[in-house]
């Protein structure tokens, strides 16, 4: 094990190089690459390796990045891909193609904000307008959690009772390129933690086709065995926690992460970095004896509906922390968490740091000073964090 | 005229143990896309081979789950992916030391307009593809619109009146691309179109074959008249048989006696041209330049199948 100062790009690209190289013992790895700000570090990292058994290919355009993915994961290759933003905008009809052909495909997405006009700093809008693509999602908080989370997400998408995707999310530049000191496992460890890939769809040579024509009963069945994969996630996901403690010495953490939840009152809800600063407001609350906590959601799909409830239940008070907008509805997350507090909770949603303004802890102290108040809620508050 | 001589065509012990499009496919009857299969099976013969069919005609004629009219690997991807696809099955086929020859098999929407990206940058990368198009002229699986293979005076439900440009040169284009191996085959020329699936297949890099598929749904022709149609396309040299080889050896393997007599019998016998207010000296000047073009570019002296 080395322990290194690099950025998350970085950190992601070591990650996908060590489970390439870990496939070398199965059916290679194959990855398609085209760059956009704020993740092209990582697929720059990515074509300075040399992978044995691997080919990264340079594609024209993320249609394509995925495309490539998609036809060697199809052959029983492993792959990896990264794109952001407008990129998964482009990419989507492939990402819902991925998901549809159940391949263990594993992408890096940077969140950046969509545009036109164009802004290259963070926003979740990108990958939660690919919430019903039919991967599953993670979000990240640390560098060493977007590293420890490709390897991890590998080991999820290939567990034979899953098969699925998976999106290993990160905040743009706040975390993509801020260095921090990072944990990168030998390879022995990753050899010993990721198997060769077996896909049992796999394309050879028997006469058949993937992905051709379904009628509605079809459709019907294959959505159903899909809604069956994703609920087969969680226990996949405990066992991938499991098993990364006992290869690497430390655990990934839980779909849900709780922050000092034991006797809140008042609860902020977040995803991605927000989650950090969220913390620092608790803590600063508690010292004013108000009795705040905080939980992340590290897993948004498939979305953890009982660790939510069991963490919502009895709670009076809740805040949504949404970076991301829906415009007609007000924040994405919010829209899914607000069915899972108890009924006579109150809560309210926050759209902040929208387009990558920061959010800082004024913010959040100001969002828990304004839900003790409430004890109805309203329509979202929109903070307007950029200057 | 040279008939196709059937001889060596006969089915062989050498030909594929089941054929690549099986009896019971949902095709229209004269389908070209159809007779393109059939010749392309007895090309593959024994080689193990993966193929990709974006969205089109050619993967509806699959017929529905868990069916499959192909008697071959088949892949299915989305529309504008085909070329992308194939790379990734390419690629790791190559790294597992696999013989499997990966083929992109999509019609003229798929490669002129929506593929168009893909399929370049595929090219440039120079993969280990062989991609073939059948063009029938028209999105003919969404009921016959124009696409930019579409030609000069064809109505399509999109151009009521008959298209106003001209069909793209795709072979010109993609030749561009300094292809190891860039070819036009004719249907109605099937030794020439025979050796050039076989040349394609045992070829390695990115190979593109280009052929003309008679619709009788789409052209409004008799579904018999298909190979007819073929033969005075490229007697009227509307559609050049041409084979390029690096991007600059170009052989033209038919010569078309170039007779409006063939030019008029082939747009009289379809119902597509009876809207068009283009006239034939119209279609008969594009021919022209496009074979000025053609022509420069031709090695002098090449072998050519004489069209009489």
């Amino acid at each position: 094990m080395s322990r290194i100062l690099i950025s998350a790009n970085h950190a992601s690209a070591a990650a996908a190089v060590l489970a390439a190289r870990a496939n070398r013992r199965g059916r290679g790895f194959v990855s398609g690459v085209y760059p956009i700000t704020p993740q092209t570090e990582c697929i720059e990292r990515l074509c300075e390796e040399e992978i044995e058994k691997g080919a990264v290919v340079r594609v024209e355009s993320e249609h394509s990045a995925m495309a490539v993915c998609i036809g060697a994961a199809l052959s029983g290759a492993r792959t990896f891909t990264a794109s952001s933003s407008n990129g998964l905008a482009y990419m989507a009809e492939n990402v819902f193609a991925a998901g549809y052909y159940r391949l263990p495909i594993v992408m890096m997405a940077v969140n950046r904000t969509l545009g036109p006009p164009w802004n290259i700093w963070v926003d979740h809008g990108d990958t939660l307008m690919l919430r019903d693509s039919g991967w599953i999602q993670l979000y990240c908080e640390d560098n060493q959690e977007v590293h420890d989370s490709i390897l991890f997400a590998y080991r999820v998408a290939e567990d034979a009772q899953v098969l699925l995707p998976v999106m290993v999310c990160q905040d743009a530049f706040v975390l993509s390129h801020t260095m921090m000191m990072t944990d990168i496992p030998d390879q022995e460890a990753v050899d010993a933690f990721l198997p060769p890939l077996v896909l049992p769809h796999r394309v050879s040579d028997r006469a058949r086709v993937v992905g051709g024509l379904d009628f509605p009963h079809q459709t019907e069945m294959h959505r159903k065995q899909h809604i069956e994969a994703m609920k087969r996630v969680e226990p996949a996901y405990a066992r991938a926690q499991d098993e990364f403690e006992r290869c690497f010495g430390r655990r990934p953490a839980d779909p849900v992460v709780p922050y000092r939840m034991e006797d809140a009152d008042l609860v902020l809800v977040s995803m991605g970095t927000t989650a950090s600063t969220a913390r620092l407001a608790v803590d600063a609350a508690r010292e004013r004896g108000i009795r705040a906590g905080a939980l992340r959601v590290r897993m948004f799909r498939p979305l953890p509906e009982g660790l939510l409830r069991a963490h919502l239940a009895g709670r009076r008070r809740v805040a949504v922390i949404d970076r991301d907008v829906c415009p007609g509805l007000g924040g994405i997350l919010w829209g899914e968490i607000r069915g899972l507090a108890d009924p006579d909770a109150t809560v309210q949603n926050y759209l902040v740091g929208l387009g990558g303004g920061d959010i800082r802890p004024s913010h959040l102290a100001g969002i828990l000073e304004d839900l003790a108040a409430r004890s109805d809620a309203a329509e979202p508050v929109f903070l307007e964090a950029g200057e | 005229m040279s008939e196709p001589i059937l001889g060596g065509m006969a089915r062989t012990a050498a030909d594929r143990a089941e054929p690549l499009l099986r009896p019971g496919n949902t095709n229209c009857g004269g389908c070209g896309m159809s007779i393109a299969l059939q010749m392309l099976s007895r090309a593959i013969a024994q080689r193990p081979v993966q193929i990709v069919i974006p969205a089109c005609c050619g993967i509806v004629t699959a017929g529905p789950y868990p069916f499959s009219a192909y008697g071959a690997p088949i892949v299915a991807s989305t529309f504008a992916a085909a070329a992308a696809v194939a790379t990734g099955l390419a690629r790791a086929a190559k790294l597992n030391g696999e013989e499997t020859r990966v083929l992109c098999f999509a019609g003229d929407g798929g490669t002129y307009d929506i593929g168009i990206a893909t399929l370049s940058a595929a090219a440039e990368r120079n993969e280990d593809v062989l991609y073939v198009c059948y063009d029938n002229e028209i999105y003919g699986n969404t009921g016959g619109q124009r696409s930019s293979a579409t030609p000069l005076g064809a109505a399509t439900t999109t151009t009521p009146h008959g298209k106003h440009v001209a069909k793209k040169d795709m072979l010109g284009l993609m030749a561009a691309h300094r292809l190891p191996y860039a070819a036009s085959a004719s249907l109605a020329h099937p030794e020439d179109l025979m050796r050039k699936f076989r040349r394609a297949l045992d070829a390695s890099g990115f190979r593109f074959l280009h052929v003309l598929a008679p619709c009788p749904t789409g052209w409004k022709s008799e579904p018999a008249d298909g190979i007819r149609l073929i033969r005075l396309a490229v007697e009227s040299g509307l559609y050049p048989v041409v084979e390029i080889v690096d991007g600059h050896d170009a052989t033209i393997n038919v010569e078309p006696t170039f007779s409006t007599d063939a030019l008029r019998a082939f747009i009289e016998s379809q119902g597509r041209f009876t809207k068009s207010d283009v006239p034939i000296e119209d279609v008969r000047r594009a021919i022209d330049r496009s074979w000025e073009h053609l022509r420069a570019r031709a090695l002098t002296g090449a072998p050519a199948i004489p069209t009489e």
